[in-house]
């Protein structure tokens, strides 16, 4: 299959986007490198992606909770990625969040901290070089707070206006930031939800999403995989709080 | 929970397993267990006595290499996985079925045949290695030199003897993703039997029969002869890509289609134009893409709708050449006077194979689609009195309905079959609903 010499950095490998993402880059040409918290669960999609595609992956450990070891783990990276697609997340329970302070601290720091300072790093190497693709996944939930899961949504949200400032400011600089919202999608995290099937992307689909916009040639910045997406929140956002805080969303 | 006909139907809890590091513990805390992978086994054999393992979470590729093109993949691997990134690189599996919507662990449970069973066996044939999860939750390493009795009661046995984590088989060099077939008409069984004995030289060879033809012509077929297609083949006439990529689907069923759909009229309507067709195709060899001579059916995702909600039963049986001519004979006779023709008949050469309860032994094999009615069921009763006695036996993998003597007759180690299952305490961890009716 033909290489085509570029890298991507995937942040959050074993996540099912993660991994549908990786594959598709690697079936692209790309050659890979994974990041992820677990070591033997890295090397099996290391593994995977390698064999399907013949694409050279390599693993790296991250726990994203683990700010001090970023400096040494980017330094540890080459060649430095072309692009870089950041995934992690942890939905948690809303209802513990609310009484455990550790618990809701961890969701925080997994959604927000963890990866909004990984990805500040990379944007300093990537400016610094004057070109790169960082692609944060965020979440409509983000958009606005709901009862159901506000601490989460709240991380999100910090994380959407952390990327769009990044955006901002590297705007001339040949470093392209992209926030991408997937909506609903099947994968582990939503294991046992009931999910409305027009709302709801497969891992796949957000793969071919993140690549088309990320790699091609959109100009997009706010990117929803399901376009419906994209009408129904700014309805919902749009509703006035003393109506919402009504409402059962 | 059903299979892939839609017959029979049980009930049975169903857990998923996501990572091999698990399976262990799934085996060890649940008895009358059974692995399944994508379902398409038509009968009971994938549904568990009292749970059922889902393992298309196991579908990870290990290790590919190219010089000896081995390739190791765990056991939820789809077949349609290694032909997607294996045959742009010149590889086709060793064996495949008619779909490819199965995966490597139930190719092995089921050791599958395909049309080039004649030439290089089955599946099973072609595995070096088996990572096999046994009733205690122990991985061994299985081969022919390695625990190899487990091995060859494993290649076949049904995931009676543990669940398949992974697998290691070798695959053959292709030069073109193309199939160079040729298609021969025969105007009665005798023809067609004779065809496919000539036929033997080529890798793959299938015969499709019009089941409803009665009389002088009863067993009319065309028989399609296949070769991997060289590149100067391919030039001479196509100028197309060498490797082409898989289709896409064409259609999927949305829907159970209402029981009258499939009558007398409309199977022998389709079979005379289907038959025709051959006949014009005939005139000289042509070029086929891989997945449409492999998986011609694939293209209607969800077929198994064609035959609505009661459901269907696929009878594959196979008879050894002595008898074989009357005996397919009598079978196609009888399915013609009720009347209750297969919209897909399909028949092949079989050689032997090594595993105790692989289903290929020497001979030909039929293959039939039938609707799941009271009429049906008690004409396959009566088939396969006919079958037992030329000593030929059923595919468990489509079976659904055989009776418990039927099957002791057509497998002869069955019985060393169950003392390894005792010996190895499988017997008592793993258990499909197949398994009970059949009394394994």
């Amino acid at each position: 299959m033909k290489r085509i010499g570029k890298t991507l950095l995937m942040i959050g490998a074993t996540s099912d986007i993660g991994r549908a993402t990786a594959s598709y880059y690697g079936e692209a040409g790309w050659d890979i490198h994974l990041a992820g918290r677990a070591h033997a669960a890295v090397q099996r999609e290391a593994n995977d992606i390698a064999t399907r595609t013949g694409a050279s992956v390599t693993v790296h450990e991250l726990d994203i909770l683990q700010t001090a070891r970023f400096e040494a783990f980017l330094g540890a990276l080459s060649p430095l990625p072309d692009t870089v697609i950041c995934v992690v997340g942890e939905l948690g329970e809303q209802s513990r969040a609310e009484k455990e302070l550790e618990y809701a601290a961890m969701v925080m720091r997994t959604n927000f901290e963890g990866p909004a300072l990984l990805l500040g790093l990379l944007a300093e190497r990537f400016a610094a070089r004057g070109s790169g693709t960082i692609v944060g996944t965020s979440s409509v939930a983000g958009d606005r707070g709901r009862a159901s899961n506000y601490v989460y949504g709240a991380a999100k949200a910090g994380l959407t206006a952390f990327l769009s400032g990044l955006r901002n400011r590297l705007s001339r600089s040949g470093v392209r930031v992209l926030t991408v919202k997937p909506g609903f999608v099947r994968t582990r995290m939503t294991d046992g939800m009931r999910l409305p099937s027009l709302l709801t992307a497969e891992p796949q689909e957000v793969a071919q999403k993140i690549f088309a916009v990320a790699e091609g040639g959109s100009r997009s910045d706010v990117v929803y995989v399901r376009g419906i997406w994209r009408p129904l929140m700014t309805v919902i956002r749009s509703i006035p709080e003393s109506i919402f805080k009504r409402l059962r969303l | 929970m059903e299979g892939w006909g839609r017959y029979p139907r049980h009930e049975s809890e169903v857990l998923h397993c996501r990572v091999p590091e698990a399976l262990g513990r799934f085996v060890a805390s649940r008895p009358g267990l059974i692995a399944r992978g994508n379902g398409r086994s038509y009968g009971d054999a994938a549904i568990g006595e009292n749970s059922t393992l889902m393992c298309g979470g196991l579908n990870r590729m290990k290790s590919f290499d190219a010089a000896d093109r081995v390739l190791t993949a765990e056991g939820g691997v789809m077949l349609s996985d290694v032909l997607r990134s294996l045959v742009p690189r010149g590889c086709f599996p060793p064996v495949v079925p008619g779909t490819k919507f199965v995966t490597i662990g139930g190719m092995v449970a089921s050791d599958v045949h395909g049309k080039n069973h004649h030439c290089d066996g089955g599946f099973g044939d072609h595995v070096n290695e088996l990572k096999l999860v046994t009733a205690n939750g122990e991985i061994l390493t299985c081969s022919r030199s390695q625990n190899a009795e487990l091995f060859s009661a494993t290649v076949g046995g049904m995931g009676l003897t543990g669940v398949i984590a992974e697998a290691t088989f070798r695959l053959r060099q292709i030069e073109t993703g193309w199939i160079a077939q040729k298609t021969t008409v025969a105007e009665n069984l005798a023809e067609a039997l004779k065809a496919l004995r000539q036929s033997e030289e080529a890798t793959y060879s299938v015969a499709w029969i019009d089941c409803l033809s009665k009389g002088a012509s009863l067993g009319r077929s065309l028989i399609f002869a296949g070769e991997h297609a060289t590149p100067d083949q391919v030039r001479e006439t196509l100028r197309a890509d060498l490797f082409p990529s898989p289709n896409s689907a064409a259609l999927t069923l949305p829907l159970d289609m209402p029981a009258w759909l499939l009558n007398k009229a409309s199977v022998s309507a389709f079979n005379e134009l289907y038959f025709r067709a051959g006949i014009r195709k005939s005139a000289k060899p042509m070029l086929v893409h891989w997945d449409n001579y492999f998986f011609p059916l694939d293209r209607i995702l969800r077929w198994n709708r064609l035959y609505g909600k009661r459901g269907f039963i696929q009878h594959q049986c196979v008879v050894p050449d002595a008898d074989a001519l009357q005996v397919l004979s009598s079978i196609l006779d009888r399915f013609a006077q009720s009347g209750k023709g297969s919209f897909l008949a399909v028949l092949k050469r079989l050689r032997g194979s090594a595993g105790l309860l692989s289903f290929a032994a020497p001979g030909y094999t039929l293959a039939l689609d039938l609707p799941a009615t009271q009429e049906v069921l008690r004409l396959l009763d009566e088939i396969d009195e006919l079958v037992v006695k030329a000593g030929g036996r059923l595919y468990l993998a489509k079976d659904a309905r055989q009776s418990r003597l039927t099957f002791e007759c057509g497998y002869p180690r069955l019985d060393a079959f169950k003392v390894l299952r005792r010996a190895t305490g499988a017997d008592r961890r793993f258990n499909s609903r197949l398994a009970k009716r059949l009394g394994i």
